[in-house]
């Protein structure tokens, strides 16, 4: 019950920030690259964060920032998750020596300290916000392939899988329609969490300047400028390092929430 | 109809070889049951996974199987999808797995039809409809939509038959269908499948352990034991005069059951295991 409450906070928490990026032009009073004020200034009714030391609008720069934040967790779980769910039902699936290829490439990618990685194809290309989304996608994708493998191994057991295959059904057939709607909870958790990790990666790459470019916004790179202004204007750090924190631990909350579900049904 | 030749099916287990099934030869024709027996361990479900080859790879199998003038063991799986469920069909000892949970009964009929005789969603559905009522569910048009999860075990059973016989295949591969059924479903599954027998003068291949189903519903019999055939013949002279002493065990272990020698046994038991292997149809 506790974690089901948490799960709807976390969800409501998550719905209202998408709303916000989604109408950040409508809602944000301000241009984000705009220099509104003369100086760094503390949070007043005309600037609600305050101003950031180029004198730009905090708050517009926060909205604008969830959008690029979002989308990048967004569009970084798409891909991780697209990719571990096809190697891991193919190893899964076929098992044999195709299992073995396939989980032993999972080994070689985890064993790969994931960050440098990350910093090193950011630093060959150049890094802008689709490389960030990209890089990180196809970096995160080995729990998942995991996963999905354990549910293959254990679903094509069943004896509706054999059932599937007595009607004439391909094995591609199986492996997607058959077993992948019957694995979907698991990943749905996954993909949540995930989510949450795909974030805090763009807010460490951004925060490492090697993600999302300035003057662009995002959560990351905001907290990389606030740096240097700790003991003169915190609220530059504590807005995004709050969003950060809040976002996160809601997708946590939700994701959770989900685990319980789906166990208490199986 | 179909036949088949000396078939083996070996098992590779680390080093040594495990002979499921042993150079076992039988034939069906059309529009009889066959009933195969043995106890668990000798070999019939895995004749019957040869037959279609949903056989592990790592598995040896040997011999013929000729099903239209084909050997169904030499060919390639795309040519054996074409046939799985379109012309030999087969259903399973538990309904309660063997339809995916995920997926309305509908759309797992649909299926078969779908792909087997290229039908849209549309004419899929109808048809769909049409097998519930040949399998004698009610509200049909309604029950489409359920999921496996909102029917019961004998119902579901019923939906694998009209799964398997959605394309009218010719030849049915019956891997102890009624065991998992309560006594009275047993009775209505056993009748649906001579009915439909005769409707579509199906070929069937009856796989069992009870020999009370044999005696009610099979023409011939063959015996199993250990992967190897002990005994073949016509069900009624097999069980007026079985020639083997494994036969003849079978036989009395049925006549035990059904006639217990205890007088307190009959009280409790008599019934229910009667129902099991005495005079259902």
């Amino acid at each position: 019950m506790g974690k089901n409450k948490l799960a709807i906070f976390g969800l409501s928490v998550l719905v209202f920030f998408t709303a916000l990026a989604i109408f950040a032009p409508v809602i944000a009073p301000y241009d984000p690259t705009e220099i509104v004020a003369e100086d760094t200034m503390g949070p007043s009714t005309q600037h609600w964060f305050g101003t950031d030391d180029y004198g730009r609008d905090i708050f517009s720069r926060a909205v604008y920032g969830a959008r690029i934040s979002l989308t990048v967790g967004l569009v970084a779980v798409s891909i991780s998750i697209s990719i571990g769910v096809l190697l891991g039902a193919l190893a899964g699936y076929f098992g044999g020596w195709t299992d073995s290829l396939i989980m032993r490439f999972v080994d070689v990618m985890l064993s790969f300290p994931s960050i440098f990685l990350i910093l090193t194809i950011q630093a060959m290309l150049t890094p802008n916000i689709y490389n960030v989304m990209v890089v990180i996608g196809i970096t995160s994708w080995m729990g998942v392939a995991r996963l999905v493998r354990g549910e293959y191994l254990k679903i094509r057991e069943l004896s509706y899988v054999e059932a599937a295959r007595a009607i004439g059904c391909s094995n591609k057939r199986i492996i997607f329609r058959h077993i992948l709607p019957n694995a979907q909870a698991p990943i749905i958790v996954a993909a949540t969490l995930g989510m949450a990790g795909a974030i805090l990666t763009e807010s460490a790459l951004s925060f490492l300047g090697m993600g999302v470019q300035p003057p662009m916004p995002s959560w990351g790179n905001m907290l990389m400028d606030a740096q240097a202004y700790m003991r003169d204007a915190p609220w530059m750090a504590v807005i995004p390092g709050l969003l950060i924190l809040i976002t996160v631990l809601s997708l946590y909350f939700i994701g959770e929430g989900l685990r319980e579900k789906s166990d208490v049904r199986s | 109809m179909l036949e088949v030749k000396n078939l083996s099916t070996y098992f590779k287990q680390g080093d040594s070889t495990v002979k499921a099934v042993d150079n076992v030869s039988f034939s069906v024709a059309k529009g009889e049951i066959l009933g195969l027996v043995g106890e668990s361990g000798s070999g019939k479900s895995t004749i019957a996974h040869s037959i279609l080859k949903l056989i592990p790879a790592s598995a040896s199998v040997s011999g013929e199987i000729i099903f239209e003038n084909r050997n169904l063991l030499q060919l390639a799986e795309p040519e054996l999808i074409k046939i799985r469920g379109s012309k030999i069909s087969m259903i399973f000892q538990d309904p309660f797995t063997s339809l995916n949970p995920v997926l309305t009964i509908g759309e797992q009929i649909a299926e078969v039809l779908r792909f087997h005789q290229g039908m849209n969603r549309q004419q899929a559905r109808d048809r769909a409809i049409e097998l519930l009522e040949t399998v004698r569910i009610r509200n049909s048009g309604l029950r489409v939509r359920d999921y496996p999860h909102q029917f019961s075990g004998g119902m579901q059973q019923r939906v694998m038959i009209a799964i398997a016989l959605a394309c009218e295949p010719e030849f049915l591969i019956a891997d102890e269908p009624t065991t998992a059924l309560d006594v009275t479903i047993q009775a209505e599954i056993l009748r649906l499948i001579v009915e439909l027998k005769e409707k579509f003068n199906l070929g069937i291949m009856y796989i069992t352990h009870n020999f009370g189903i044999v005696k009610n519903i099979c023409q011939r019999v063959v015996v199993l034991n250990k992967g190897r055939v002990v005994e073949e013949g016509e069900t009624g002279q097999i069980f007026s005069n079985p020639q083997q002493a494994y036969t003849q065990r079978l036989i009395e272990c049925l006549r035990v059951l059904t006639h217990p020698p205890t007088p307190s046994l009959s009280k409790r038991g008599g019934g229910v295991l009667s129902a099991d292997g005495g005079e259902l149809l």
